[in-house]
C-alpha cells in the first residue's frame, strides 16, 4: 500500500523546471488575450513567460505563498486588484525611465508600486433603432425615471461597475449615490446577470433600449460572426462628455514583493507600455493604450475622442467597499 | 473488569485521515474567529436573509427534482424489463460527466429570447417583442434548479439502483405475494428499505448544490456561496467569508444528524449476497411503452441536446477551437483524476471499516470530519488548503534556514496541492458510497469470520472486500468523474503551465464563448465515458 502510494505521488509531482530566462506571472486576464504578446516578448528578448491564470484568488495566493511565491508579475483587469495587491504590501518599486515616459503619470502609482497598461471606457450601449446616439447622456440619467424598465446591466458587484459607483461616490457623496442606485435599479429592464456582451445582445433582442458595458467588448464583438449583429444594434456612447467625463477602468501590472526575476518582470512590463505592444492591445483587444501618441485600432478610432474622467485611480479606489455596501443595501442585484 | 484504554490501528488510521482532512477546514474556522464582524453584520442587517432563502430553496428543489427523476430511473432499471432497458441502465448516468455551468450555458443559449426555441415560437405566431408573449425565464431559481438536477440526479440514480440490486429480492417477491402493486410495492418495500442510501445520495446532491458557484452566478441567483465570494473579493475579508462558510456547514450538519436520529433504530441487512439481475417484473404495453418513454425524456434533456449542441459549435467553430495540446489537457486530467480516485477509496474503505468494528466511542466521527470538504465552494476550499499546507512549509523552511537549505514551495508549487485538494473534497462521495454498500453486509458474517479465526485485517480482505466490489467500483466512478469537471481549486492552485481539460475551458466560459472552448467540453464529457463504459461492463459480467 504504501508503495502504491509513494509510486503514484512521484507520478505526479514532477517539478517544473525553471530555468533563469524566465518572468512567471498570475493572470487575471485570460491567456487568449495576452498570448500573442507574451509571444512576441519572447521572441525579442528570449525570455520565457509562464502563466497561471485565474478569476479568483490569486492575491490571496501570492498573499499565502510569502517570499516562496514563485510569481515575479501580476496582470490584473481592473484598478482595484492593483490597489489592494499595493496595501497588502505585496508589491515593490518598479523603477524605469522607460515605464515613467511611456506611462503619464495619472496611471502609475505615485510611488511606482503599479502601472496600468490599458484603458477601457465605461461606455452606455444605446439601441440604433429605438434611442439613437445621445451625445448628451449621463451616468446620472440612468437613474432618470424616463428610461423606466429600459436598462440592462451584469452584476452590480462586477469590479467594473464597482469602480463606476465608487467614482459617483467620490464625486456626488454617498447619500446621493445611494438615491441614484435605487432610481437605476427602477429602470432596469430584468435582474443584473451575464456579462457586458449579453447586455449588448439584450438591446438587438428588443429586452431593453441601454446597456452599461466596457468600450473593447463593442470591438471584439464585431470581429465575431454571431455576435456581429448583436453590436451592429448599438450606438456606443460616451457618458458625461458635458462635464467630467467618462470613468475610465485600467488593466495593469505589478512586480512582486519577493519576485525571483524581477527584471525580467521589469524587462516585460517596460515591454508592454512600449509602442509595439501597446498597439498590440490597441488592434488585437480594441483596448486604448495607456501610452499617448500609440495609434487605435481604426474602429476605435472611428468612435471619436473623448473626454475622460481625471480623478485619480487611487481616490475612486477609497470608496469601493462602501460602493459595495449601498449595492447591497439597495439589493441592487436580487 | 477494568476499562482499558486501548488505541487500535483501525482507530488510529481512521482519526488521522478524519482530522488530516478536516484540517484545511478548522484553519478556515480559525481564521473566521480573527478580525472583526463588522462585514458580517452589515450582511446579516441587508442581503443575507435572501441568500439564506434562496440557498435552502435551491437545495430542496435540487433534491425534490432529482428524486423525482431518479428513484423511479432505479428502480425500472432494477426490477423491470421494458424496451431499451439495457442501454438506459448506463447511459442514465452520462449526464454525470457534464459540468453543470455547460449544460446551464448551452440551455440559456438555446431557451433565451434570441435561441433557437424563441425565435420558431415568434415565427410560428408572428409575434414581434417580448411583450407578446410570455415564456419562461431560464436564469432564475427554478432554472437553476432544473439545471443542477438534470446533472446531479445520477447520484441518487446509480446509489439507489445498487441499493436495489444488493437487497434482497425476497422481500420485494413477499410484497408481490401479498398482492401489493408494483408502484405500492416501490413506496411501501423499496424506498424504505434503500432509506439510507437515499439519504446519503441526497446529501451528496445537497452539498455539491451548495458548492456550486458557477451555475449560480450565471444565472444571477444569489445564494450563501454569492455571499461567500462577495465579502472575500468585493469586501476583502477572508475571515467573513469564512464566517460564512461555517454557518453553511453547520446548517448541512445539523440536518444529516436530524436524519441519522431520525433512524436510529433501524438497520437493514443483507442476507443473501448473490446480486440480482433478473426482472422481477416484465413490463407490457402502455406501462412498457411509458417505462421507455421517461428514461428516453430524462435521457435526451439532460444528455443528448446539451451534446448536440456542444458538437454543433464544435463543427461550426472547429478551425478556432482547435489545439494540438488537447491530449495533454486530457492527460493532466486524466492523471490526477485516477490518483485521487485511488487514494479517496483506499482512505473510505479503511474509514467505514473503522466505523464497522469500532468498539470505542464516536466511531462515526472520523467519516463526518473527513467528508466536510465537500460542501465547501471550491475557491474557499482551495484557500483553505493552502492556509495548513503554506504553514507546513514555511515552518519546515524556518527548521532548514540554519543550514542554509530551503524547500521552497514544494508542496503548494507543484500537482501535489491539487491532488489534495481534491481528496479533501470529493473525499465525502468515497466515503458516502463506500458507506452505504458496507451497511449492507451482515454482520453475522463479520462473526462468522471472526469465529473461524480471521484477523480484522483478513476479515476486511476475505469477506467485506468483495462483497463491495460494485460499492467501490461505482465510488472510483463518481470520483474520478467529479475530479474531470472540477474547476475553482484547479484553477487557482494550479503550478506554472499546467493546464487540464476544465481549465481550458473555463478561461472561454468566464467571457461566455463556450463555442471556442466546446471541444474542450465534449472532451471532459468523453473522457468520462471511459470509465462509465468499463465500470459498468464489469458491473454486468460478474453478477
Amino acid at each position: 500500500m504504501k508503495k502504491t502510494l509513494a509510486i503514484a505521488l512521484g507520478f505526479i509531482v514532477s517539478a517544473p523546471a525553471f530555468a533563469n530566462d524566465v518572468v512567471n506571472i498570475y493572470s487575471f486576464r485570460q491567456p487568449f488575450l495576452i498570448q500573442p504578446i507574451l509571444d512576441d516578448f519572447t521572441k525579442q528578448t528570449g525570455i520565457k513567460t509562464n502563466v497561471v491564470f485565474a478569476k479568483k484568488g490569486l492575491i490571496e495566493r501570492v498573499k499565502r505563498e510569502g517570499k516562496h511565491s514563485k510569481a515575479d508579475l501580476v496582470l490584473t483587469s481592473n484598478f482595484s486588484a492593483l490597489i489592494q495587491l499595493e496595501d497588502l504590501n505585496l508589491t515593490q518599486t518598479i523603477n524605469s525611465t522607460n515605464v515613467n515616459a511611456n506611462v503619464p503619470s495619472a496611471f502609475r502609482d505615485g510611488d511606482g508600486q503599479w502601472v496600468a497598461l490599458t484603458k477601457r471606457v465605461r461606455n452606455v450601449y444605446s439601441s440604433k433603432d429605438r434611442l439613437g446616439a445621445l451625445p448628451k447622456l449621463t451616468y446620472e440619467e440612468l437613474a432618470d425615471p424616463k428610461y423606466k424598465g429600459q436598462i440592462c446591466t451584469r452584476s452590480g458587484k462586477h469590479p467594473y461597475n464597482l469602480g463606476l459607483v465608487a467614482s459617483m461616490i467620490a464625486h456626488h457623496g454617498e447619500a446621493q449615490t445611494k438615491t441614484w442606485l435605487e432610481g437605476m435599479k427602477a429602470n432596469l429592464a430584468r435582474k443584473p446577470q451575464g456579462n457586458d456582451r449579453a447586455q449588448v445582445k439584450a438591446v438587438k433582442e428588443g429586452l431593453c433600449n441601454l446597456a452599461l458595458g466596457n468600450s473593447y467588448y463593442l470591438g471584439k464583438m464585431l470581429q465575431d460572426e454571431e455576435q456581429k449583429a448583436w453590436a451592429e444594434a448599438v450606438h456606443i456612447n460616451f457618458p458625461n462628455q458635458t462635464d467630467r467625463g467618462s470613468h475610465i477602468n485600467v488593466s495593469g501590472a505589478v512586480i512582486t514583493k519577493y519576485a525571483k526575476n524581477p527584471e525580467n518582470a521589469l524587462k516585460l512590463i517596460e515591454y508592454m507600455t512600449d509602442n509595439k505592444a501597446q498597439n498590440m492591445y490597441a488592434s488585437l483587444n480594441m483596448e486604448y493604450p495607456v501610452k499617448p501618441g500609440v495609434q487605435l485600432s481604426s474602429l476605435v478610432a472611428s468612435w471619436g475622442s473623448f473626454k475622460e474622467d481625471s480623478l485619480p485611480l487611487d481616490e475612486i479606489s477609497k470608496y469601493r467597499p462602501l460602493a459595495l455596501k449601498l449595492i447591497d443595501e439597495v439589493k441592487f442585484d436580487l | 473488569m477494568t476499562y482499558k484504554f486501548k488505541l487500535s490501528k483501525w482507530q488510529l488510521f481512521a482519526w488521522s485521515t478524519g482530522l488530516v482532512l478536516s484540517a484545511p477546514l478548522f484553519f478556515l474556522l480559525f481564521e473566521s474567529l480573527q478580525g472583526n464582524s463588522e462585514v458580517f453584520s452589515h450582511l446579516w442587517d441587508t442581503v443575507l436573509w435572501d441568500y439564506i432563502s434562496n440557498t435552502v430553496l435551491l437545495i430542496l428543489g435540487v433534491c425534490a427534482l432529482s428524486s423525482v427523476i431518479a428513484l423511479p430511473l432505479g428502480w425500472l432499471t432494477a426490477y423491470c424489463n421494458f424496451p431499451g432497458k439495457k442501454h438506459f441502465e448506463w447511459a442514465l448516468m452520462l449526464p454525470l460527466a457534464m459540468p453543470t455551468y455547460i449544460i446551464a450555458y448551452v440551455y440559456t443559449d438555446l431557451l433565451d429570447y434570441a435561441g433557437p426555441v424563441q425565435i420558431t415560437l415568434r415565427e410560428w405566431f408572428g409575434w414581434q417583442s417580448p411583450s407578446d408573449y410570455w415564456f419562461f425565464d431560464i436564469r432564475t431559481l427554478p432554472g437553476a434548479i432544473v439545471m443542477i438536477a438534470l446533472v446531479l440526479y445520477p447520484y441518487l440514480f446509480l446509489i439507489f439502483k445498487t441499493a436495489l440490486r444488493e437487497q434482497s429480492f425476497k422481500l420485494v417477491q413477499a410484497s408481490q405475494l401479498m398482492g401489493l402493486s408494483p408502484t405500492k410495492s416501490f413506496f411501501k418495500v423499496s424506498l424504505v428499505l434503500s432509506r439510507g442510501s437515499i439519504v446519503a445520495a441526497l446529501a451528496l446532491i445537497s452539498m455539491e448544490t451548495m458548492a456550486d458557484f458557477a451555475t449560480v452566478s450565471y444565472f444571477a441567483v444569489s445564494t450563501l456561496t454569492t455571499a461567500v465570494y462577495d465579502t472575500w473579493f468585493g469586501y476583502y475579508s477572508l475571515t467573513a467569508a469564512a464566517k460564512i462558510s461555517g454557518v453553511m456547514l453547520l446548517l448541512l450538519f445539523l440536518a444529516l444528524m436530524a436524519e441519522r436520529f431520525s433512524r436510529r433504530n433501524q438497520a437493514v441487512f443483507e442476507r443473501q449476497s448473490g446480486v440480482n439481475s433478473e426482472a422481477l417484473y416484465i413490463l407490457k404495453g402502455k406501462s412498457a411503452w411509458l417505462a421507455t418513454a421517461f428514461c428516453g425524456t430524462v435521457l435526451l434533456v439532460s444528455f443528448v441536446i446539451p451534446i448536440a449542441v456542444l458538437l454543433n459549435y464544435a463543427i461550426t467553430y472547429f478551425e478556432k477551437a482547435w489545439s494540438a495540446e488537447f491530449f495533454n489537457y486530457a492527460w493532466q486530467s486524466l492523471k490526477v483524476a485516477g490518483v485521487v480516485s485511488v487514494i479517496t477509496i483506499a482512505l473510505g474503505v479503511f474509514v467505514v471499516f473503522y466505523q464497522r468494528i469500532a468498539t470505542q466511542s464516536y466511531p462515526l466521527v472520523p467519516g463526518r470530519l473527513a467528508s466536510t470538504g465537500y460542501a465547501l465552494p471550491g475557491t474557499v476550499l482551495a484557500i483553505a488548503v493552502l492556509l495548513p499546507l503554506t504553514l507546513l512549509e514555511s515552518s519546515i523552511n524556518n527548521v532548514l534556514e540554519p543550514y542554509n537549505l530551503d524547500i521552497g514551495l514544494l508542496l503548494t508549487g507543484s500537482v501535489f496541492t491539487i491532488v489534495i485538494a481534491y481528496v479533501v473534497r470529493f473525499y465525502a462521495i468515497a466515503h458516502g458510497a463506500i458507506e452505504s454498500s458496507f451497511v449492507r453486509i451482515s454482520p453475522s458474517l463479520d462473526m462468522a469470520s471472526q469465529s473461524m479465526g480471521k484477523s480484522q485485517g483478513q476479515t476486511l480482505r476475505l469477506v467485506h472486500l468483495p462483497l463491495l466490489r460494485r460499492g467501490l467500483l461505482t465510488a472510483a466512478l463518481l470520483v474520478f468523474i467529479e475530479c474531470m469537471k472540477e474547476l475553482p481549486a484547479a484553477l487557482l492552485l494550479r503550478p506554472f503551465n499546467f493546464e487540464s481539460l476544465a481549465t481550458h475551458v473555463f478561461q472561454y466560459v468566464s467571457d461566455e464563448q463556450l463555442e471556442l472552448a466546446s471541444i474542450s467540453a465534449l472532451s471532459i464529457v468523453i473522457v468520462g465515458f471511459i470509465p462509465l463504459y468499463f465500470i459498468n461492463r464489469s458491473m454486468e459480467q460478474h453478477t
